[in-house]
């Protein structure tokens, strides 16, 4: 399959693929400031147009052609259901701006899917209108600060942030006007928990924290490190980055975690693969609560009917409207249709994925897994460095999977690990798939130490061959002119 | 791929070099450095003029796969920064230790003795394999 041309290239003059009509109200000419000599559209007919964009789409690697471990992600197959659901006309053909009497149905959902996702992680009171994970960690830290403000902690600028932190977390902090302070990891991937002693005093706001963490780990000491921060008069916010693994099984509110973020598009499978839509809840501790940015929904029980609230120290508006409400409908498509049990089942499921394949690269041996000698939880970090083959990187692996049809792990993520492949395989896989991307990387060790090469100028079967990196980094071209071809024939 | 070690300058934790030069001092970041991060993108140069204390960060080093904070290794006044890596930041890739980032008027020279040598940056960072 080669790369098409782009749809300026099929261009011809005079070619079209709809008929307008004739105007039924009075034409009104265009000001003679605003015409223009020529509009580089690209002319084409209705099948030629439908052709090259399914062909584009063809090109395009998704959950539903194939495995997509892509780590920290969590590419779970999404349920078409949800598709329907959320495209029901009640839910698809209402305004944001219409009264609420007339929305109360869509305004229930969200009302119970506050309470539900609320429940699962332990939090007393929710905001849905987070757009994304790091827009939750962001309306996260802003919620901590105002409670230490209201408190008259004016001193209070620090946030402390593990060394296996997702980048979003410092740059959240960043964001918010505060200082990141990184805390190193343990032998075996926790806080470490001296250097967090260490770094707490009256100037720390409070520490971001991910369970499991980017190693795929459950951070054992969690308890002891909320502890300590709420000893040094700090907020502990989890970032629910990796909930996938936990659903059913522990409550990070009842670790003494006092805000934390959902990733509806994650955990509760919504199709984020081209960049989302995302949804970023945002769940608190009832102490919390008064801060929440508004409007969330709430039960006036005198009235029988859902309303619009703001609480009242509310750090104020983060996104229009209520959110992204479309996410939300998925999601409580998918919560209900798993109901408790099914949800436990999920993250059971998706731990033991990650630990069959993790066993088996362990017995394989040629990619170290370096936290290896633990159980992981929903994802596991291997290495790309092939024993026999030290010239071959993560790199050139992660390109030559493609040509074995699979979609690359995470790469060079979490920083802590050299040359890391971070590989989150989910609960919707089945063994065989497993089986079929291990084996994979079983070959691929073999090709790097008897043709290196191979690798070096992978993918050799996809649309595009290897892209040069470096070059679109420091000399990136962000628009595509029509060609010169297409221009003269015009 | 072996990793050079400039036995001519002092090794911060962080990867930055130190290179004493007349009354200034010279700092870039290390082979390892720049082995780690691969190609370089972008450099973000600090202010000229800044005053910084040992430790704090005054600029970033951006390749294809991570954005690095760079720190300064000693106190004192950025005096020059080396503007040839707005164009071309594939020099610290290169040349780690031809192609410095910044230059600083110290205020204490002894800082740079919390700085390690050679022998002890490449100890240090057998330790840091995993």
């Amino acid at each position: 399959m080669k790369f098409d041309d782009y749809i300026y290239d099929l261009s011809s003059p005079g070619r079209t693929g709809v008929d307008l009509p004739e105007p039924d109200v009075p034409p009104t000419p265009i000001p003679e400031e605003f015409l223009r000599e020529d509009l580089p559209l690209p002319e084409l007919s209705l099948p030629q147009v439908t052709r090259h964009y399914l062909r584009l789409s063809q090109k395009n690697y998704a959950v539903d052609k194939g495995f997509y471990p892509l780590g920290s992600c969590t590419m779970k197959y999404n349920p078409k259901v949800n598709e329907w659901a959320v495209r029901l006309p009640g839910f698809a053909n209402i305004h944001p701006l219409q009264h609420p009497h007339t929305v109360q149905g869509a305004m229930g959902l969200m009302y119970e899917l506050q309470e539900m996702i609320g429940e699962i992680a332990g939090f007393d009171a929710v905001s849905l209108q987070p757009a994304a994970g790091a827009h939750g960690e962001l309306t996260g830290v802003l919620i901590m600060r105002a409670a230490q403000l209201a408190r008259g902690e004016t001193q209070r600028h620090k946030v402390l942030v593990p060394d296996s932190a997702h980048g979003t977390n410092p740059a959240s902090t960043s964001m918010a006007g505060f200082t990141a302070v990184e805390i190193p990891s343990d032998k075996d991937g926790n806080v470490h928990i001296e250097a967090l002693k260490a770094a707490l005093d009256d100037e720390v706001i409070g520490i971001m924290i991910t369970n499991p963490n980017t190693l795929g780990l459950f951070e054992s000491n969690i308890v002891e490190v909320c502890e300590l921060v709420h000893e040094a008069g700090g907020l502990v916010y989890g970032d629910g980055a990796n909930l996938n693994a936990i659903v059913g099984i522990v409550r990070p509110g009842d670790l003494g975690i006092d805000v934390m973020h959902f990733n509806l598009h994650k955990t509760f499978s919504t199709p984020h693969g081209g960049g989302g839509p995302g949804s970023g809840p945002v769940g608190v501790t009832a102490e919390l609560a008064p801060f929440l940015p508004g409007p969330i929904v709430a039960l006036n029980e005198a009235e029988d009917a859902y309303i619009w609230h703001y609480p009242e120290k509310s750090i104020g508006r983060i996104k229009s409207f209520y959110g992204n409400f479309g996410v939300m409908v998925r999601a409580y498509a998918y919560i209900k249709m798993h109901g408790a049990e099914g949800l436990r089942r999920v993250s059971e499921t998706a731990v033991l994925n990650a630990n069959y394949l993790q066993a088996r690269l362990l017995q394989m041996g040629d990619y170290p897994v370096p936290y290896g000698h633990r159980f992981c939880k929903h994802e596991t970090v291997a290495q790309g460095k092939i024993a026999g083959a030290e010239d071959v990187r993560t790199l050139d692996i992660a390109k030559r999977l493609i040509d074995y049809d699979f979609h690359p792990p995470t790469i060079y993520f979490p920083l802590i690990v050299h040359e890391a492949l971070m590989i989150e395989p989910t609960e919707t896989e089945d063994k065989e798939t497993i089986d079929a991307f291990l084996d994979a990387l079983d070959k691929i060790a073999d090709e790097a130490r008897e043709n290196p090469d191979l690798l070096h100028e992978a993918p050799h079967h996809a649309p595009v061959r290897r892209l040069d990196e470096v070059r679109a980094a420091r000399h990136p071209i962000l628009i595509r002119l029509p060609s010169a071809k297409a221009a003269s024939e015009r | 791929m072996t990793l050079k070690y400039d036995p001519n300058v002092k090794y911060a934790k962080t990867d930055e070099w130190a290179r004493v030069e007349g009354d200034l001092v010279v700092v870039g970041i290390s082979d390892y450095a720049q082995d780690q991060l691969s190609d370089i993108v972008y450099v973000e140069l600090p202010e000229v003029g800044a005053q910084v204390s040992a430790g704090d960060v005054v600029g970033t080093v951006e390749s294809v796969k991570a954005a690095a904070d760079l720190m300064t290794p000693v106190s004192g006044e950025i005096v020059e920064v080396n503007e040839a890596l707005d164009d071309s930041p594939e020099l610290l890739n290169e040349d780690p230790y031809g192609a410095w980032i910044f230059k600083v008027k110290p205020s204490d020279l002894a800082e740079l003795d919390d700085l390690m040598t050679a022998a002890e940056y490449e100890a240090y960072n057998a330790t840091r394999e995993h």
